[in-house]
C-alpha cells in the first residue's frame, strides 16, 4: 500500500505534492487541469491555494484527498507515498463546498459518522461529538436534521464532522463561498481561531484574494494548472513574482519603461533611479496604487500625468491618471482638505514612486 | 383575501371541477362506480348458474376462510382458499424483492453511465416495460416448458437425462412475475439515484467509510424513496396478478386473480369473487397508505 | 504500491448484475423473435429459416379480425381519453390547490391503484347488468372500459409538461390583448402537444396491451389480439404467437422511439 519514501524535498514537508498532473478526458477533449504542480505544506501550518475558477486548485485539493488520482506524479503525506490510496484509507478529512450534510442523519450523527467509520468505542464517540458541538457551538441543535439548518449552521456541522476524526490534514473547498458578507468574515475569523486552536494543518482553498490575504499563512496562486507563485501573504503582496500574480492580487499600475543601467527610462524622457544591471531592454514594471506619491508638476524624476478623475473612498481617494504616452494609473491616496482641489479632473500633476517600490515583473 | 382575490379562486376552482368533468365521469361510470356494485354483490348469494339471488348473506364473507360441510353444517378452515392466499402474498413478496434485489444494481449502473448511455440504457429498460405483457409471459413460458428452450438445451448439452419440471410451479410464476415487473422497480429507483448527490458518497469515503458502509448508511437510507415506491409498484400488481400465474402457474397454482375468474366462472360463486375482490382492493389500499404515510412521514423531517 | 484507481459510485459487484439483468431481460423476447422465423414448429429446435408463420398469420381471417378489432379499439380509447385527460390536467395543474383535489387525483389515478382483476369483475358485474338491461352488446362497453384506464396514462405526460410551462408566455398573450381561447389555441396548446402526443401515445400501447379487463368485458366474437393469443396459447397452438408478437414488439419499438424523440424535445 503505502511505502517510507524519505523526503528528499523541502524539509519537513507535511503534505509534499510532487509533480502532480492531471489530465481529464482523451485525444481531443483532453483538459489538462494541472501541470506539473509542486507544492511543500508545512505541518501546523493554515495553506491556502488561490485561483480565479479554472486554475486547478480544487482539481489540486480532490487529488489530496483522494478523490482523483494523479495522471503522473506523487503525492506525501508525513514521508509516506499516499498517491494512490483510496480516500477512507488516508487521515485526511474535506469539508465540502456544497457540505455534504447526510440529509437523513441528524447533526449529531453526522458529526459521529467518521468516528463511527473507524470503529472507536461508544463512550468516546459520545465524548468527542459533545466536543465537537460545543467547539463549533452547535450543541442545542444537536438532534436537529442537517436539512432544516441554515447555511452557517451547515457549515459549522461540515466542519465538525471533518475536525471529529482527528485528521492529520483538513481540506476546504471554498467553504465560505455560500456564505453572506457577515456572517464570511466572522467565519472567517473562526476558521483561523480554530486552526491556531487545533494545530491541524489545514489546506484551504479559494478564489477571493481578500480571504487568503487574511487568513493564510502562506499562500499558493495558481492560473491555468500551474502554481504562479508560492510566499507568505505579505510576500505574494508587495514581491509578486509576475504579472498575472500582480495583477490578480490587489490592485496594480503596470508602467512600460526601459531599463538601463541603474536607471528606468519612460516614454516621456523622465528617468527615475532604478536597480537593474543588465543589457538595455524593454520591460513592464509594476507599481502597487499605495505606493505612488503624487507632487507638483515638473518635480525631478516624476512622470507627466493628467488627472481624469478621483474616486473618494472616505479614508481616502482613488486618483485616476494619466500618462503623455496614453498609460492609465490609478494612485490611493490619504486625503485632507488641503490636498483635495490640487486633484480636480484635469489637474496636472507630477507621478513619483515609493523607494523600492517599482517592480521588475518577468512575464 | 379581497373580494376580487375570492372571486377570482371561485371562478378557478369552478373551472378546474369542469375541465376534469369528462375525466371524471367516465372514470366512475366505467371504473370506480362499479366496485360499489361489488361490494353490494358480497353480500348476496350466488345464484344457480351464475350471477346473484338477491338476499342479505354473510356466507360469501366467512366463506373467504371457511367452508360449511354440507353434511354436518360445521365451519372449517378452508384450506384451499388459504393456500391461494398464503402463495399470492408470499410469491408478491418474493418478487418484489428479487426485482429490489436486482433492480437496485441495475439502476445505479444506469445512474452511474454518461448521459448518452444512460438514455440509452432507460430505453432498454422501457421497451419491455411497453412489452405486451402476455407476450412477455408467454416468452418466458416458451424458455422453461418441458420442450421448452432452457430444457432442450441442457439436454442437448447432456447435463440432464430428463426434462427439469419447472412450468406449472410457484417456481415459474415467481420467474415469470420478476420478469414481467422488474421494469417497475428499476424506473422509480432510478429517479431516486438519479437525484443523489454523489458528494455524499466523496463525503463517506472521506470519513473512513468502506464500500459496504457507504451503500448501507448512505446510499440506501437517501434512496429510500425510490426503493418504497418502486416495491410498491411491484407488489400492487403481482399480488391481483392474472396472466402470469396462468400461463405459468397452470390450473393448479393458482394466485388470488385466478381464484376470484374461478368463481366468476365455472365456480359460480359471484359472491364469493366479489368478498375476495373487496378483500384484495382493501390490502392493496391498506399497503398504499402505509406508503404515502410513511412518504410525508419521510418529507416532514426535511429530506 | 498498488496503481488501482479508486471510483467513488463504483460499487463491487453491481456492474455485473446489471449486465446480466439486461441480458436476461432481452433473452427471452430476443428467443421469441428468432423462433418466429423458425420453419419447424419447436421452440427449441432450429430447422431452419421461414417466414411461414408470418404468412400464416397474414392470411388467417380472424388474426385480421382480432388485430384490426385491437387497433380500432386502442385508437378510440387513446383518443377519448387523451382528450378527457388533457381538460383534466388544465383544470389540476399550475393552480393553487384546494378543497378536493386530492379526490380528482385519486379518481383519476385510480385504475393505476386498482388492481385489475377487481374492476374486470365490476365491470363484468356493471355491464353485463346493462347488456341485459338494454340489450346492447357492441364494442361500446369495450371503448368505455379502456378509455377509462387509459386515462391516468394519458395524464402523466400531459401533466408533467403542463407543470414544467410557466405561464408567464399565456400571461404575456393576455397582455397582448388575447382572449382566453386564442390563448390557449394558439399559445398553450401547441406548447403542450409534445405532452399530449407523448400521452396519447402511452395510451394506445396501454389499451392495445390489456387482457384482463377486456377478458371480462367483452361479449363473444369481440375478441382482440391479446385475447385471441392467450386463447391460441391456452390451447398449445402457438406457432403463429410468436410470429404477432414479434410484429407487436416491432411496432412497440418503433412507438416507443417516436416516445422517446417526443419526450427529449425541449422548447
Amino acid at each position: 500500500m503505502s511505502s517510507q519514501v524519505p523526503a528528499p524535498a523541502a524539509p519537513q514537508a507535511f503534505v509534499d505534492v510532487r509533480h502532480a498532473s492531471k489530465v481529464f478526458g482523451e485525444g481531443n477533449l483532453a483538459v489538462k487541469a494541472l501541470d506539473h504542480v509542486s507544492v511543500a505544506v508545512q505541518q501546523g501550518e493554515f495553506f491556502t491555494l488561490l485561483g480565479p475558477s479554472g486554475c486547478g486548485k480544487t482539481t489540486l485539493l480532490r487529488l489530496i484527498a483522494g478523490f482523483e488520482q494523479p495522471s503522473a506524479g506523487q503525492i506525501f503525506l508525513d514521508q509516506q507515498d499516499i498517491t494512490f490510496d483510496p480516500p477512507n484509507k488516508r487521515p485526511i478529512n474535506t469539508v465540502f463546498q456544497s457540505y455534504a450534510l447526510f440529509p437523513h442523519l441528524t447533526v449529531a450523527q453526522n458529526i459521529s459518522f467518521g468516528l463511527e467509520m473507524q470503529g472507536r468505542a461508544k463512550r468516546e464517540i459520545a465524548i468527542t461529538v459533545e466536543r465537537m458541538l460545543a467547539m463549533v457551538k452547535m450543541e442545542e441543535l444537536a438532534d436537529r436534521k442537517t436539512a432544516q439548518l441554515s447555511g452557517g449552521q451547515q457549515q459549522r456541522v461540515a466542519l465538525a464532522r471533518a475536525l471529529a476524526p482527528q485528521p492529520k490534514v483538513l481540506l476546504l473547498d471554498e467553504p465560505l463561498s455560500a456564505l453572506d458578507l457577515k456572517l464570511r468574515k466572522e467565519m472567517q475569523s473562526e476558521l483561523k481561531r480554530l486552526q491556531v486552536e487545533t494545530g491541524v494543518t489545514f489546506i484551504f482553498v479559494t478564489h477571493d484574494q481578500e480571504e487568503a490575504l487574511t487568513m493564510s499563512d502562506r499562500i499558493a496562486v495558481m492560473s491555468a494548472g500551474k502554481i504562479q507563485q508560492v510566499g507568505a501573504p505579505r510576500d505574494i503582496y508587495s514581491r509578486p513574482a509576475n504579472r498575472f500574480v500582480a495583477d490578480f492580487i490587489g490592485d496594480i499600475n503596470f508602467i512600460s519603461a526601459t531599463l538601463r543601467a541603474g536607471q528606468a527610462v519612460f516614454s516621456d524622457g523622465t528617468s527615475i533611479p532604478f536597480e537593474y544591471k543588465g543589457e538595455s531592454r524593454q520591460a513592464l514594471l509594476a507599481s502597487r496604487p499605495e505606493h505612488l506619491r503624487l507632487s507638483a508638476k515638473g518635480e525631478a524624476h516624476t512622470l507627466a500625468a493628467t488627472v481624469t478623475h478621483t474616486v473618494y473612498f472616505g479614508t481616502d481617494s482613488h486618483i485616476h491618471l494619466k500618462l503623455q504616452d496614453g498609460t492609465d494609473l490609478v494612485a490611493r491616496v490619504q486625503m485632507d482638505f488641503l490636498t483635495e482641489s490640487s486633484f480636480d479632473k484635469g489637474a496636472e500633476v507630477g507621478v513619483g514612486f515609493a523607494h523600492d517600490a517599482l517592480q521588475l515583473l518577468d512575464n | 383575501m379581497s373580494a376580487s382575490e375570492n372571486l377570482t379562486r371561485k371562478t378557478s376552482i369552478k373551472n378546474a371541477w369542469l375541465l376534469s368533468s369528462p375525466a371524471l365521469v367516465i372514470l366512475t361510470l366505467a371504473a370506480a362506480g362499479p366496485l360499489l356494485i361489488v361490494l353490494v354483490y358480497s353480500f348476496l348469494l350466488p345464484g344457480q348458474y351464475g350471477n346473484v339471488k338477491w338476499g342479505f348473506s354473510l356466507d360469501a364473507w366467512v366463506g373467504i376462510f371457511f367452508t360449511k360441510d354440507i353434511f354436518d353444517g360445521t365451519y372449517q378452515m378452508a384450506d384451499a382458499h388459504l393456500s391461494i392466499f398464503w402463495r399470492s402474498i408470499k410469491l408478491s413478496i418474493l418478487t418484489t424483492l428479487i426485482s429490489l434485489l436486482i433492480g437496485f444494481p441495475t439502476a445505479w449502473f444506469i445512474a452511474t453511465r454518461s448521459p448518452t448511455m444512460r438514455t440509452f440504457l432507460l430505453f432498454l429498460i422501457t421497451i419491455p416495460f411497453w412489452t405486451n405483457l402476455l407476450i412477455r409471459t408467454f416468452a418466458i413460458n416458451q424458455i422453461i416448458r418441458n420442450e421448452g428452450l432452457l430444457n432442450t438445451l441442457l439436454l442437448k448439452v447432456g447435463l440432464i437425462q430428463n426434462p427439469i419440471e419447472m412450468i406449472y410451479t410457484d417456481f415459474a410464476v415467481l420467474i415469470g412475475m420478476a420478469y414481467v415487473y422488474l421494469p417497475l422497480m428499476v424506473l422509480p429507483l432510478f429517479a431516486s439515484i438519479d437525484r443523489f448527490n454523489m458528494s455524499f458518497l466523496e463525503a463517506g469515503y472521506d470519513l473512513y467509510a468502506t464500500r459496504w458502509q457507504v451503500l448501507r448508511r448512505i446510499i440506501i437510507p437517501v434512496t429510500k424513496p425510490g426503493i418504497i415506491a418502486g416495491s410498491i409498484l411491484v407488489f400492487i400488481p403481482s399480488l391481483g396478478a392474472y396472466v402470469t400465474p396462468r400461463l405459468l402457474g397452470g390450473g393448479k397454482n393458482m394466485m388470488i386473480g385466478n381464484f376470484i375468474e374461478l368463481l366468476f366462472g365455472q365456480g359460480r360463486n359471484w359472491p364469493l369473487g366479489a368478498a375476495l375482490s373487496i378483500s384484495l382492493l382493501a390490502v392493496v389500499m391498506a399497503a398504499l397508505l402505509i406508503y404515502v404515510k410513511f412518504a410525508n412521514k419521510g418529507n416532514s423531517h426535511g429530506t | 504500491m498498488v496503481r488501482k484507481e479508486f471510483s467513488i459510485a463504483k460499487l463491487p459487484g453491481f456492474s455485473l448484475i446489471a449486465v446480466i439483468v439486461f441480458v436476461a431481460l432481452y433473452l427471452p423476447i430476443m428467443m421469441l423473435v428468432i423462433y418466429s422465423f423458425n420453419s419447424g414448429k419447436s421452440v427449441a429446435i432450429w430447422e431452419g429459416f421461414s417466414l411461414q408463420w408470418y404468412v400464416k398469420a397474414w392470411a388467417n381471417e380472424q388474426v385480421k379480425e382480432v388485430t384490426l378489432r385491437s387497433v380500432g379499439l386502442a385508437l378510440s380509447a387513446a383518443t377519448f381519453s387523451t382528450i378527457a385527460a388533457t381538460l383534466a390536467a388544465l383544470g389540476t395543474t399550475r393552480r393553487p390547490a384546494f378543497k378536493g383535489q386530492m379526490a380528482i387525483f385519486a379518481l383519476i389515478n385510480q385504475p393505476l391503484m386498482v388492481p385489475e382483476i377487481v374492476t374486470a369483475v365490476a365491470l363484468l358485474i356493471f355491464f353485463g347488468a346493462l347488456k341485459q338491461f338494454t340489450g346492447y352488446q357492441g364494442m361500446g362497453y369495450l371503448v368505455a372500459a379502456h378509455t377509462a384506464f387509459c386515462i391516468p396514462f394519458a395524464y402523466l405526460p400531459i401533466q408533467a409538461r403542463l407543470n414544467g410551462m410557466d405561464n408567464t408566455l399565456e400571461t404575456a398573450a393576455a397582455d397582448l390583448y388575447g382572449r382566453s381561447f386564442q390563448i390557449f389555441r394558439r399559445i398553450t396548446l401547441p406548447l403542450l402537444m409534445p405532452g399530449i402526443l407523448a400521452g396519447f401515445m402511452l395510451a394506445f400501447v396501454t389499451s392495445l396491451d390489456d387482457v384482463v379487463i377486456t377478458l371480462f368485458v367483452k361479449s363473444a366474437g369481440q375478441d382482440t389480439l391479446p385475447t385471441y393469443m392467450l386463447a391460441q396459447i391456452r390451447r398449445s397452438i402457438t406457432t403463429e404467437v410468436n410470429a404477432i408478437s414479434t410484429v407487436l414488439l416491432a411496432a412497440t419499438v418503433l412507438l416507443l422511439i417516436l416516445f422517446f424523440i417526443l419526450t427529449k424535445k425541449k422548447n
